[in-house]
């Protein structure tokens, strides 16, 4: 449904060319959740808005390939694209406070969305919209509907921002980081909400989040992306429960568990890579322990069942290491 | 939204109380100043001190030489000048007024106007060729002082030009829109021009940094997200969220425009508004009319902030909020 293939993001700075995205290839399955996780700066959420053309810096340069039901739409027209954002693909961002315009009413921002794309008249559109936040589980729909965003808590925000990525019916919804502004009990309670609609509307998702928790709550299959590149891509069960990348070993080993004790919580040693001079070879070995003489070529995604990673380490070597350090499993 | 606006015209009150209570202070209760001696004026024989000193109840208690100050100045009417004697201040005022208004109003949309689309303009063509152009025009406008400009506009419209081009122009001065709407209009459009070409400026420049602002916000990239078009995102959502920082400065330069700070204007077309009135008054020390003249210029300065405050809340749902 979604196909993304060899997608690069460079940014022109006085510093140099900033690589943000260097070389994303994914797909997106009929009503598969897919995670897109990393670190911050690691060019989860640039690689997701250059898709939608939301990267308007007239110094970024985009390349690649994205079909979306095998239509191209990367390089298309603003007006083309229009039509697909906000209809087709649908968008849940990261900070409820501030995506929504503080001026407007919730519904008048809903119905706004469902005008753009539907011949509604304004109260069928209205209808609409109270019925969309009875779904999301807004209490009193009908009078929150007049109320304006600064009205609404963090999480009944999410819940409005949800509401109007659904309006009309998308096929594809991209979150970006939806519960990383919100408070534990809400977090839980908007990818409870999401998983419900995802399998009521039964529409794809890809969702975006540094939270292994999340994936693992929420994804089919998971894309680990470091310093603009995918370290490993693989069904959510295996990723979580059989890592293969060195990164994704030091990002399931950074969550803390309960019930374990330790002084301090672990870390992967050293600081993400400044996307000013990623190296040309692997870009985690730097901070990678296996780091060995071949590093210094970037390796290329290879791996079988879907589940594959880009590393030079070989089967053997990858089976010692895990046994000896005895991580990764959960 | 009524309940804001009743709140906000009570204390609008309230404070236009205390302006003329300090007002009334600061020229009858000053310590050391005789004020039968000011209001009298430089050459007051002792039977004019004596007539000011019983009209304005100057040896008894302050709270009734207040009330009589009120009295003479809003109910009767009658405040006299002693400086030019026999004229009363408040027709001074009534006839100066208008004159004020009609130019602070016919420049204030021309400003608005002008300001609003040069500021949308630029914002919208950022980095081409046009934003840099409106720019140096809004900069060049600013810098340009009103009086400079009035005596340029004048020296071209009433002399040089004046038998071409500008035929049309009539003398300086001042026309009812009750006796000639027409000619009210040609006589203020060169000092409506002059007066807004300033603020146009300043507006425009305020509003293109503004909208530039608004269209990095998160809201901006949903509206994007929701596939807007570009035209309906700068105009629905970013310039109406900008507005509201230029509504409260429309508010202060309003005021203060109508309060009297228009004088170089008026002065250099020879309209007779208020800030004319004030300023031969300053010259004259003529008391009683610099009083009507700051009373006067504090309530429309009272007025405009009320109405721009509940403009705001119209604009802005988060100020509705009564604390």
């Amino acid at each position: 449904m979604l196909s993304v293939h060899d997608l690069k993001v460079s940014f022109a700075t006085r510093q140099g060319e900033v690589r943000a995205v260097d070389g994303l290839s994914l797909e997106v399955g009929q009503r598969e959740v897919l995670g897109i996780v990393g670190e911050s700066g690691s060019g989860k959420s640039v690689a997701m808005y250059s898709m939608l053309g939301l990267v308007r810096d007239a110094n970024a340069s985009i390349t690649g390939s994205v079909r979306f039901e095998g239509k191209e739409i990367l390089g298309l027209a603003d007006k083309d694209m229009q039509s697909i954002r906000g209809g087709d693909i649908g968008m849940i961002f990261q900070d409820p406070m501030t995506a929504l315009t503080p001026v407007y009413t919730v519904g008048w921002q809903i119905v706004e969305q469902i005008r753009a794309h539907t011949d509604m008249t304004k109260p069928q559109a209205k209808e609409r919209a109270i019925e969309l936040l009875a779904e999301v589980g807004i209490p009193d729909p009908r009078t929150r509907v007049n109320h304006y965003p600064h009205e609404f808590s963090g999480g009944m925000r999410q819940r409005v921002v949800i509401a109007m990525a659904l309006s009309c019916n998308p096929k594809l919804l991209i979150a970006d980081e939806p519960t990383t502004a919100l408070d534990v009990t809400t977090q839980a309670q908007i990818l409870s909400l999401m998983s419900r609609l995802q399998e009521t509307h039964g529409s794809s998702i890809v969702i975006i989040t540094h939270d292994m928790g999340v994936i693992a709550e929420m994804a089919h299959r998971v894309v680990v992306m470091y310093a603009g590149r995918p370290a490993e891509i693989g069904p959510e069960i295996d990723v979580v429960r059989s890592p293969r990348h060195p990164y994704t070993w030091g990002l399931l080993g950074a969550v803390p568990r309960a019930g374990t004790r330790s002084q301090r919580l672990a870390t992967i040693p050293g600081n993400a890579i400044s996307p000013l001079d990623v190296p040309v070879g692997c870009a985690f070995a730097p901070r990678c322990e296996y780091r060995m003489a071949i590093c210094v070529e970037r390796p290329l995604m290879k791996g079988a069942d879907g589940h594959q990673d880009a590393c030079w380490l070989s089967d053997e070597q990858r089976i010692t290491i895990r046994s000896s350090v005895g991580r990764g499993t959960s | 939204m009524t309940t804001y606006i009743i709140r906000r015209l009570i204390s609008a009150v309230l404070v236009l109380f205390s302006i003329s209570v300090m007002v009334f202070l600061i020229f009858f209760a000053t310590p050391g100043v005789n004020p039968a001696a000011r209001i009298a004026g430089r050459s007051a024989t002792p039977q004019i001190l004596a007539q000011v000193s019983k009209e304005f109840g100057l040896n008894r208690p302050l709270p009734i030489r207040y009330a009589l100050m009120m009295y003479h100045l809003f109910i009767k009417q009658d405040l006299t000048s002693y400086v030019n004697i026999g004229d009363k201040v408040v027709p001074q005022i009534t006839a100066a007024a208008p004159v004020t208004l009609s130019l602070i109003l016919g420049a204030a949309i021309i400003w608005m106007f002008v300001g609003v689309l040069g500021g949308l303009i630029a914002a919208a063509n950022r980095g081409k060729f046009i934003d840099p152009l409106i720019m140096f025009f809004g900069i060049a406008a600013v810098s340009v002082p009103a009086y400079w400009l009035g005596e340029v506009v004048n020296y071209f419209t009433q002399d040089r030009l004046h038998t071409s081009v500008f035929s049309w122009v009539p003398a300086l001065g001042y026309v009812s829109p009750t006796t000639n709407p027409w000619q009210w209009a040609v006589h203020l459009f060169f000092p409506w021009i002059t007066l807004a070409a300033l603020y146009a400026g300043i507006y425009a420049r305020v509003l293109r940094g503004e909208l530039i602002n608004a269209m990095n916000e998160d809201y901006v990239r949903t509206a994007r997200a929701k596939g807007l078009s570009e035209r309906r995102i700068l105009l629905r959502h970013a310039l109406r969220c900008s507005l509201i920082s230029i509504v409260s400065l429309f508010g202060l330069d309003f005021g203060a425009l109508i309060g009297g700070a228009a004088l170089l204007v008026e002065v250099v077309f020879g309209l007779p508004g208020v800030g004319l009135l004030t300023y031969n008054s300053l010259l004259n020390l003529d008391l009683p009319v610099i009083m009507g003249c700051v009373m006067y210029g504090a309530f429309f300065v009272v007025l405009a902030s009320a109405v721009v405050d509940v403009l705001y809340a119209y604009l802005d749902p988060r100020v509705r909020v009564v604390r």
